[in-house]
Order: C-alpha cells, then structure tokens, then sequence
C-alpha cells in the first residue's frame, strides 16, 4: 500500500488551498482576504471557503501550526501547546508586562485613538509621555497623523501589533465600554453626599 | 520665619527655588502639566516640621500659592472646558465631574481588560517581520564570480597549521658549562670564531653560547668584533695586563670626575 500521506481528501478547492497555505506560511504579517483573492488570482468566495478549509486544518489543538483570522487579516502562529518550548527560543511580543500607566494609556488610544497626548492626559490627568514613548518603542501604538491646525498635536492609533498580541481581529472586537463598570449614578450619588457634608 | 518662595524644591521636573518655578510657569517656559505639586506641598511641610512653632503666615502664603499652581494646572489638563467649567451652577459641576470621573474609571476598567487579555493571551508566539510590501533598500553589488566566492570558502574551510609545542620539551645547558668551555678554548688561543665553535650545536644550545659570550664580555675577558652584521663572531682573549690598564683608566676616570 504505497500511497501518499493525505491530510485533506480530495477537494476541488484544493490546488487554491495549499497556494494560500503558501502565500500565508512566507508572510510575516496577517494577509488580509483582499490580498489573498489578489494573490491567488482567484474568486473572493472560493478563497473564503478555502481558507475555512484550512482554518479546520491548522485548529488549536489539532496541528502545532494555528490558523487564525486576526489584526484584519489571516496569520499562522504556534499552537499553544508549544508556547513552553517556544518561550525557551523565542521572546514574546510584549515580553515585559505593561506598567498600569501603559495599560491605561493604551486603553485610550486603542478606544478613543486617534487621539492626542493632551488628551490622554485629560483623562488620566497626569501627563502620559513617558507611557506613550514606550508603547510607540513597543509597536504597539503608532503615530496618524496630527491635529488639525498649524503645529497640531500628534495623533496616535493601535497597531496591528497590538491586536496581534491581545488577540483580536480588530479594535472593534474590544468589549464595549459600557459593558465595563463605570457606573455614572453611583459617582454622582458620591460627589453629592462630598458637596452636601461641606455645607452642612 | 520660612520664606516660602525660597524654598528649595528637587523634583523631576525642576530643581530650585520655589519663586524661580513660579516665575518659569508664568511665562510659560515649564509645563505645570509635568511639575509634581504633591512634592512641592511634600518639601514645605518638612520644611515646617523641622520648627516647633507653627509659621502660619508661612502656612498662609503657601496655600495661596499651592492653590493658585493647582488651578492653573487643572485649567492647564481641562483646557477651554476648564473655563466652562467654572461658569458652571454646582449641579451642573458636580454632574460634569462625575460624567469625567467616570470616562475616567471606564478607561482604567478597560485597562483592566486589556491586563487580563495580555496575561491569557501570552502564549501567542507569531512571526514578526518587517511589513510585507516594504520597499527594501536596493543593494548595489558588483557582478560576483560564484567560483571565487567557494574559493574563499575553502580557504577559510582549511585546518589551519598545527601550532608546535616542541620548545616546551627543550632541555637548555647551563650557561657556565659554555663559559668553561670557552675559557679553556682561549687558554689555548688567542681567539676564535665564535661560529665556527657553534657547529652542529642545537638552536637553544646555541642561544645558551651567546648568554655565555655576553657574560664573558661582560668580565672583561673577551672582546668581541664583527666585520659587518650577520657576519661571523670573533671572540678574542683580554691580555691580563691590558685588562688591568682598563681598570686603572676607570678608576682614574672616577676619581677625576
């Protein structure tokens, strides 16, 4: 019995499968379906269907090899059985955790971005330029340009970097602020009871 | 008494005297935003405790100015809203406040998320790379011979030379065995060549001769001539009497001196 090994049984969508398997594995960031289409000149469905195929091939789990939709785009990554082994080679993106400062800098540009440093600082009230000149040397936020007006300030988005390391597909994957606490009443119900100890 | 505006303020931002910070804020050459206030109120009431009387016209004078510092630094992370926000009835402050209070607490809830997002995701190991499409520097090299380029290869892919350890076996002969010798020799004769006298002789023999010849010279028993360099050596007794002579020259020498 002198067959070839086949993972996949015989699909028309094959040929167009293993060239996106290609296309994907010499990549270094996520390819987005348009480039794929354009690359494997090919229709957008079949290559959709296609990188499902695939997708269910390179599963979590199933391959050390994972196919994920993610930063707007389609990437290989390593499964995570292999994070150990990986972590002995390899840094991780953001190998050193993010300061509290960090984290909330980034909070802001990742769901307010484009947005200012002075702006930043508004809502934090202190001022955030050591904070963003670290994510800026991380990736994880990039300059967009500036605000309007001569010698506007500089405006700053989150990169694909950032949602490659937190997981997402895009910003709009990040839960809604509403969802999070923050519940205005409950402030306002305190700063009265402040207001009206003062002028009692 | 404390002079409040010559209290001496080391703070990250600025160093000195606290009238010079005012002084720089006002002509707005420091930004307040980046001025530690907490640190200045710090500095005076260390300032205070090391009295034991309590300076209230000092306590007086900082208030007013800590106070004026923090408005001007609220007005200065608020901006134009800072102004409106003056204006406001108190209802209509306090429902701001709270309204930024809590885009406050919802940004640092979504700091939260993103914390416990990283430390979930952190076994995600990925390809990092430059950007696909980049335009890379073109490189400029002149045509290359392949040939030439395995040539170099092989000749850094050859064993290099096996360095040699013979001379740590080597065995030298003591110097005076040579030194006895050549006394001897010049017992016999007037001179000799030192060459001639070498033959057949190893390298560190031969070495361990000319230490000898150097200490014989150096007695006074032997001169040494050479007709041009890497010529051969001619070594020749120092009659007795001469050598003699010499030393009275040198003593006649130091005396005179």
């Amino acid at each position: 019995m002198e067959r070839p090994l086949r993972l996949v049984t015989t699909n028309p969508l094959d040929q167009l499968a293993r060239t996106l398997e290609a296309l994907l594995v010499v990549a270094s960031a996520p390819l987005p379906v348009e480039e794929l289409v354009a690359a494997a000149d090919d229709d957008r469905e079949r290559v959709e269907t296609a990188l499902g195929l695939l997708a269910e091939r390179y599963r979590e789990g199933r391959s050390g090899i994972v196919l994920e939709s993610v930063a707007g785009g389609w990437a290989f990554r390593a499964s995570r059985d292999a994070a150990e082994a990986c972590g002995r080679l390899f840094e991780r993106p953001v190998q050193r955790g993010l300061s509290q400062a960090a984290l909330e800098t980034l909070a802001i540009v990742a769901y307010l971005g484009p947005c200012t440093r002075p702006e930043i600082a508004r809502i934090r009230g202190v001022a955030a330029d050591s904070a963003v000149a670290g994510l800026v040397e991380r990736g994880l936020i990039t300059e967009a340009g500036r605000d309007d007006g001569a010698g506007g300030a500089v405006r700053y988005k989150a990169t694909p970097m950032f949602e490659r390391v937190f997981g997402l597909e895009s910003l709009s994957q990040l839960p809604r602020l509403d969802d999070l606490a923050g519940d205005v009443d409950e402030l306002r119900e305190r700063l009265h009871a402040v207001a009206e100890q003062r002028s009692a | 008494m404390i002079v409040v505006r010559d209290l001496d303020l080391d703070l990250d931002a600025f160093e000195g005297p606290f009238d010079l910070l005012l002084t720089l804020v006002l002509k707005e050459e420091l930004e307040l935003v980046d001025v530690d206030v907490a640190g200045i109120v710090v500095r005076f009431v260390e300032r205070l405790a090391e009295r034991e009387a309590l300076d209230l016209d000092a306590c007086g004078e900082f208030l007013v100015l800590v106070a004026a510092l923090l408005e001007l630094k609220a007005r200065g992370l608020f901006e134009e809203e800072g102004a409106e926000l003056s204006e406001l009835e108190p209802e209509e402050a306090a429902e701001e406040l709270a309204r930024r209070l809590a885009e406050y607490r919802r940004m640092k809830e979504a700091a939260g998320w993103l914390a416990e997002r990283l430390s979930s995701e952190r076994d995600r190991f990925f390809r990092l790379g430059p950007a696909p499409l980049a335009p890379e520097p073109e490189r400029r090299l002149a045509p290359q011979d392949p040939e030439e380029l395995a040539n170099v290869v092989r000749l850094l892919a050859a064993e290099p030379p096996v360095v040699s350890l013979a001379h740590m076996e080597l065995r030298f002969p003591p110097v005076a065995q040579f030194v006895a010798r050549f006394r001897a020799l010049l017992g016999r004769r007037s001179r000799f060549d030192f060459d001639a006298e070498l033959a057949g002789l190893s390298r560190a023999e031969q070495a361990v001769a000319f230490l000898a010849l150097l200490e014989l010279r150096r007695a006074d028993e032997i001169s040494i001539s050479q007709a041009a360099p890497f010529a051969s050596i001619r070594v020749a007794r120092v009659e007795q009497e001469s050598a003699a002579a010499n030393e009275r020259t040198v003593a006649w020498n130091v005396r005179s001196a």
